[in-house]
């Protein structure tokens, strides 16, 4: 049995006008186990505190419970003065009797009674409690982010910046993502490029940063501080260290007709490419689908070409292992697939394009030179129809149910670029509603109507029909009440945007979770939404959620700052009321896994004493104390009983509720 | 059973540390009243609640027995509360079985800033429980005290 003090604070009036603290101390000092029960004006005082820690030591107690304010007040305070006086913080509870009891109560007898019952299920708690250590684990200063668009840029020059090592892991040959597609962005219609670029060279140039372009992560164990992340770098069959990225080879690659991906396959490139002018790295690779030497062993013109000689047909993939004390996701987004959406004639006609396309056949860099001209015959167009949600806000199987965010603002700003560098062209833009909640937004998108003369009719477009060379649009004006019918030279559609394909896969190796479009979770949808739910893993851009680029900034760098508070730490402290299983009663059938939402339950085949000397190996459930955050769920899924939950377990509760209904 | 002039119900109501707690906490803090018979038990989540506590507290002898969590997607650890609303009902299932009155349980999603809804929603169960009187079907009288 422990040695229980009670402790009955006034809180000056607070709790002693309505509470009669003297009995409540009386009547607790007769309850099993309590050798020494006192009240005090102001507990939490220097003097009170002193008082306490003294009793202590004078009357060896090995339980404390304080009879004050709530928990959520000083359950810290009380556990940091009883450590003091060397007994276990986790040997404290605390009744909570002004909160629940004396501030709601005015009769003085009956917030006495309860204060008396809330002090006895401390005390039968405090009777069951253990003393508790708070692990610690030690914190491997080392940042991994994943996606190196604008998003991963950003955060991993944040993280450089306060001093830690940081790698970028990209999947394509290059770091920029999206942003470096784009032409113009709104809302102040600067280059993309201008701003993005010198980032990408920033993150190259910086000792801190590694990036290991056109790699993925291929395994991830270990948990918050400690994570263990292989990556595979692809063989991209040219040696990076020697490649000058003057691009000879991909000039004098004989294999010419290869789909330009960075183009979105508007115009062709050749075998061996460098994706843009711009790269980082600027490197070329090898495309093996393409490439007669890598298919058929003959060719090798780029090897002859390369005078630094850095091509390498032998490459194979690399594998790097590497450690990490805090993950950051930014894997973005892409726009969907549209060939469901016939009506729109996208598979038939090559004048119907995705607004991303687009981007492209205005971009200076791009396959036209910043020419717009139809992908057809190469035609100025004339007359462009733009259509919004396409695949958004529906509730079909089609599209998505959710708003891409980004559309209304993307299609204001290419109306008003095509009325600004063609102002003979008429532009039209169908909608079901414009949203423009942004600094600056509505101003932009109202310039686009004021000044620029863009037709926005709402409505939708029922049918585009390719016909003699134009295309036929019919769509209902629903403030008209009319049916249109437009002949288009061009269709721009914005196609609603998803995550990344690689995301789930990602997610299921983090242990992150996903909402039902598989967009990351954060860890609280107002208070934490640059985590995840899994400690150390952190949230960067579109992979969360359909951004625009300074939103994506802002959380970048949001991400970062807490990837810094984390690193720098050198040792985390882990809540010690965490989940154990009892092996004896544990027989592996991961009830408890499957509800865990951090991942912390894992199995390990334990030798057990059998019958007659036998050895028995069974499976048994083992909690990651690192990880577990102490929610409890394990613990009512358990169906034999096995899991419990260190200073909330079954015994605990149950003894508080028997003092409670006695 | 014919309803006592003098009873005072017994309910147990467990909160999560997380919303109700707090919850429960600012009813306190701006003095909004709630009957004394109701006994509030911290846990970490909704999630912490096992079915089998809350026949434990009719067993011992309480007449009704509230849990209240965050609402459904502010769960501090996210999923929590999908679990116990899903646990309860299932356990409501089984007490209608049992012939015990549904409204002797319930859940209710308290946020820490509901402090009004948290007195609110304890004046209110305690009337039920009132009105239905003490809860004499499951409670196991060799665990009486008196
Ligand atoms: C047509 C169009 C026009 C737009 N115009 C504007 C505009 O004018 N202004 C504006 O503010 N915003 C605009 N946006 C939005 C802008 O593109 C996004 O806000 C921004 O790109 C989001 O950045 P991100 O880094 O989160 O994602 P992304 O740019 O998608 O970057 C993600 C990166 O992660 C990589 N990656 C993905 N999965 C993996 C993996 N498993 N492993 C390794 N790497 C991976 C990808 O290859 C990519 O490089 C526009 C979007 C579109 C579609
Ligand atoms: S208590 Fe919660 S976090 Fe810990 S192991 Fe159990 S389910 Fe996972
Ligand atoms: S649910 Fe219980 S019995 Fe099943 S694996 Fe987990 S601890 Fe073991
Ligand atoms: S923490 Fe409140 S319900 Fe889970």
């Amino acid at each position: 049995m422990q040695r229980v003090g009670v402790f009955v604070c006034w809180c000056g009036s607070n709790i002693a006008a309505t509470v009669d603290v003297e009995k409540v101390a009386e009547v607790l000092a007769k309850e099993p186990g309590v050798v020494f029960s006192t009240n005090y004006q102001y507990m939490c005082s220097q003097a009170g505190q002193e008082m306490i820690q003294e009793s202590i030591r004078k009357y060896n107690l090995t339980g404390v419970v304080i009879c004050s304010c709530s928990p959520r007040m000083h359950e810290n305070t009380f556990r940091k003065t009883c450590e003091k006086a060397g007994l276990n913080p986790y040997m404290v509870e605390i009744a909570n009797i002004r909160e629940q009891c004396s501030w709601i109560h005015k009769d003085k007898d009956t917030a006495t009674e309860k204060a008396i019952i809330l002090g006895r299920a401390a005390i039968a708690k405090v009777h069951l409690n253990a003393p508790l250590t708070a692990g610690t684990s030690p914190v491997k200063k080392r940042a991994l982010v994943i996606g190196g668009g604008i998003a991963g840029i950003q955060t991993a020059l944040d993280i450089a910046d306060a001093g830690f090592d940081v790698d970028i892991v990209e999947k394509e040959p290059t770091i920029g993502g999206k942003m470096t597609q784009i032409d113009k962005t709104f809302p102040t219609l600067d280059c993309a490029a201008c701003i993005l670029t010198p980032k990408m060279v920033d993150a190259a140039q910086n000792e801190r940063i590694h990036i290991y372009s056109y790699s993925e992560v291929s395994s991830v164990r270990g948990f918050v501080g400690n994570f263990k992340v292989t990556i595979k770098k692809k063989a991209r069959f040219v040696d990076e260290t020697k490649c000058t990225g003057c691009g000879l080879c991909t000039e004098k690659c004989p294999q010419k007709k290869v789909p330009n991906l960075f183009n979105l396959g508007l115009d062709n490139r050749r075998a061996i490419y460098i994706p843009f002018a711009q790269a980082v790295p600027k490197v070329a690779t090898i495309d093996a689908d393409y490439c007669t030497m890598l298919k058929s062993g003959k060719c090798g013109v780029c090897s002859k070409v390369c005078t630094a000689g850095a091509i390498d047909y032998q490459q194979k993939d690399a594998f790097i292992e590497q450690e990490y004390g805090a993950i950051v996701v930014a894997t973005g987004f892409n726009p969907i697939k549209l060939d469901k959406y016939d009506e729109f004639a996208y598979s038939q006609s090559p004048d119907v394009v995705t607004s991303l396309e687009f981007e492209r056949l205005m971009n200076a860099a791009g396959p036209t030179g910043g020419t717009l001209l139809r992908p057809s015959d190469g035609q100025h167009p004339h007359t462009i129809v733009f259509v919004q949600c396409v695949g958004s806000r529906c509730d079909d199987s089609k599209g998505k149910p959710y708003c891409s965010k980004i559309c209304c603002m993307y299609t204001a700003k290419h109306a008003m670029l095509c009325r600004e560098k063609y102002p003979d062209t008429d532009v039209y833009v169908f909608y079901i509603d414009v949203r423009t909640p942004g600094k600056n937004f509505d101003e932009f998108y109202r310039r686009a109507v004021e000044e620029y003369g863009v037709h926005y009719v709402k409505g939708m477009v029922g049918k585009v029909v390719p016909e003699n060379g134009k295309l036929k649009v019919q769509a209902s004006d629903l403030i008209g009440n009319q049916q249109l019918h437009i002949d288009a030279d061009m269709v721009v559609l914005a196609a609603a945007i998803e995550p990344d394909k690689s995301a789930r896969p990602l997610a299921t190796m983090l242990t992150a979770s996903m909402d039902t479009n598989d967009f990351f979770t954060e860890a609280h949808p107002k208070l934490r939404p640059v985590e995840s739910p899994t400690a150390g893993i952190f949230l960067s851009g579109a992979c969360q959620g359909p951004k625009d680029i300074p939103e994506t900034v802002a959380q970048a760098s949001a991400a970062a700052a807490k990837v810094i508070g984390l690193l720098n730490k050198d040792h985390l402290i882990c809540n010690p009321c965490t989940a154990t299983p009892d092996e004896m009663m544990c027989n592996g059938c991961s009830s408890c896994e499957k509800v865990c939402p951090y991942g912390a339950i894992t199995y390990i085949d334990k030798e057990f004493r059998g019958p007659n000397r036998t050895t028995l190996i069974r499976r048994v459930a083992q909690v990651n104390p690192a990880v577990c955050q102490g929610c409890g769920a394990c613990t009512v899924a358990c169906p034999s009983g096995a899991m419990d939950l260190k200073g909330f377990s079954n015994k605990q509760i149950m003894a508080e509720v028997d003092a409670i209904c006695r | 059973m014919p309803v006592n002039e003098e009873f005072k119900p017994t309910i147990v109501a467990f909160c999560c540390n997380w919303c109700s707690y707090a919850g429960a906490d600012l009813s306190g803090t701006n003095r909004l009243q709630y009957p004394a018979n109701v006994k509030i038990i911290r846990i970490p989540c909704s999630c912490r609640l096992n079915p089998m506590f809350i026949l434990r507290a009719f067993q011992r002898g309480a007449d009704g027995v509230i849990l209240c969590g965050c609402h459904p997607g502010d769960c501090h650890y996210t999923t929590g509360n999908y679990y116990a609303r899903r646990r309860m009902t299932l356990l409501f299932s089984m007490l209608d079985f049992l012939g015990i009155e549904r409204e002797r349980t319930r859940v209710e999603w308290v946020s820490a800033a509901e402090g009004a809804k948290f007195a609110a929603t304890m004046n209110e169960f305690s009337a039920t429980i009132h009105k239905l009187g003490p809860n004499r079907r499951l409670e196991d009288l060799r665990c009486r005290k008196d």
